[in-house]
């Protein structure tokens, strides 16, 4: 099942196109990670995603077929929108209260039993606790719900090191509990490599590539070799960046078999996601055009 | 924060995982040699529970596709088991070869090595072109029979462009 499907997806305000032409099918039970430079339509495509903003153009389903945004959608996706909001001036025992009566399934008992796990007061105002507890507060209400579907635009921007990794502790757990698929977005790419088994990379409103974490990087290679050859290796390769020296040359290339022999007098190098997504979203800003062609199937 | 006191409860794995981020090695990958290394040294045996999936999600705040695939990983190298409702347990040990033996693969080595300080490669020049040679050594089995990834074919190929030819052997 595809936990979110889109077709031609794009979404324009006034003139200008947030996000165009976007094919997206993400089986569920992954944490799929959103990358892309501000503005690339991140959010926009998160907010259509969750039923927050009607597409301009094409179409998305989520949970295998229901349209965004009809009640069978709402009732089982959670989506915690950036900075993670919390009404400042409510305890979270009063949030806790307030999520159950707003929402036709919340579990109180996994609410109020992560929070102590957390050692967060319930008493204390929501305004007086940390931004990593804030935060926190704002996944356990989210999750309380048991959603199959859990979104979180950016939910790792204002957190120490330390409520980064308990934060996502928290999303992995549940992953493993509930078999809950997550969509993240985040800039904190170096951090990808652990979290995300699902990679999708925005640039610029179109989609550069999107797949499974392990598949992108077995695709995916670096050839260092000369740099009087490279012109001639480049046109029988996919070639998503390309860079020279004066005698060397480093090409990050798509294989279509992993299997595919190194060209002779040339070393290959695995790549890492960092790099990788770097890549892409360089190329992507060179040559808009011609990467279009470079969005896998 | 409360002091981490993980380790003492008594529940389930004789070993814990940790992560090397700057390795470059791939998450799952590191938790595979963490396990086959524990196997070798002797903190696992067979009978012993791997950490269970949960439990390593929590603690390294990994996703647990790649605890699974670890896991999966071990289980087709015959290492571990899972047992449904149970967890992952160690089934195999990893075979060490007996003493003699190894002083039996040191011998060649050795003279391989003298022959190599002659031809005039310092010590990164050795490493570099054993990692080299071993690498294409598996590379080319994997390619030739990716059924049998286990089978311990002796190593036939000797890579002999790349030791010069002098008159004596070293002896060490």
């Amino acid at each position: 099942m595809n936990v979110i499907e889109t077709t031609g997806l794009g979404k324009a305000y006034g003139k200008s196109w947030a996000l165009r032409d976007c094919k997206l099918d993400i089986p569920e039970g992954h944490l799929a990670a959103l990358v892309g430079p501000n503005g690339a339509g991140k959010s926009t495509l998160m907010n259509m995603i969750a039923g927050l903003a009607v597409p301009t153009e094409g179409t998305v389903t989520v949970l295998g077929g229901y349209p965004a945004g009809s009640p069978r959608a709402l009732d089982s996706i959670a989506f915690v929108a950036q900075d993670a909001p919390v009404y400042q001036n409510l305890s979270v025992s009063d949030m806790i209260h307030l999520t159950r009566n707003l929402n036709r399934r919340f579990d109180s008992d996994y609410a109020t039993a992560r929070a102590n796990e957390l050692a967060i007061p319930l008493r204390r105002k929501a305004g007086k606790l940390s931004r990593g507890q804030q935060s926190q507060v704002a996944l356990t209400l989210a999750l309380a719900r048991k959603p199959r579907l859990l979104i979180l635009d950016e939910p790792l921007a204002a957190l120490d090191p330390l409520a980064r990794q308990d934060f996502m502790a928290t999303v992995m757990t549940a992953m493993a509990d509930n078999g809950v698929s997550v969509l993240l977005s985040s800039h904190a790419i170096s951090d990808l490599e652990r979290f995300a088994d699902y990679l999708v990379i925005l640039s610029h409103g179109a989609l550069a590539a999107a797949a499974e974490t392990d598949d992108l990087l077995a695709d995916h290679r670096v050839l260092t070799g000369p740099a009087d050859e490279a012109d001639r290796l480049a046109q029988t390769l996919t070639v998503v960046q390309d860079k020279r020296a004066a005698a060397q040359a480093h090409l990050l290339v798509r294989t279509a078999d992993p299997g595919d022999p190194v060209p002779p007098g040339w070393e290959a190098h695995p790549v890492t996601v960092e790099e990788l997504v770097l890549a892409y979203l360089r190329a992507h800003r060179k040559t808009p055009s011609a990467e279009r062609s470079m969005v896998p199937r | 924060m409360t002091i981490d006191k993980r380790d003492s409860d008594g529940s389930g794995s004789p070993i814990e995982f940790r992560l090397d981020p700057g390795s470059g090695v791939p998450t799952y990958l590191q938790l595979v040699q963490q396990v086959e290394h524990a196997l070798r040294l002797g903190y696992l045996k067979p009978g012993d529970q791997l950490p269970k999936v949960r439990d390593v999600v929590a603690d390294l705040a990994i996703n647990p596709n790649t605890v699974l695939k670890a896991y999966k990983e071990l289980e087709h190298k015959g290492l571990a088991a899972g047992r449904p409702g149970q967890g992952t347990f160690v089934q195999a040990t990893l075979r060490q070869v007996a003493l003699p033996e190894l002083a039996e693969l040191r011998r060649p080595l050795l003279t391989w090595l003298v022959t190599a300080e002659k031809a005039g490669l310092d010590e990164d020049g050795i490493v570099a072109l054993f990692t080299n040679v071993l690498r294409d050594f598996y590379n080319r089995r994997e390619t030739r029979a990716p059924e049998t990834p286990r089978s311990e074919t002796p190593a036939r190929e000797t890579p002999r462009n790349e030791i010069p030819r002098s008159g004596k052997e070293g002896v060490a």
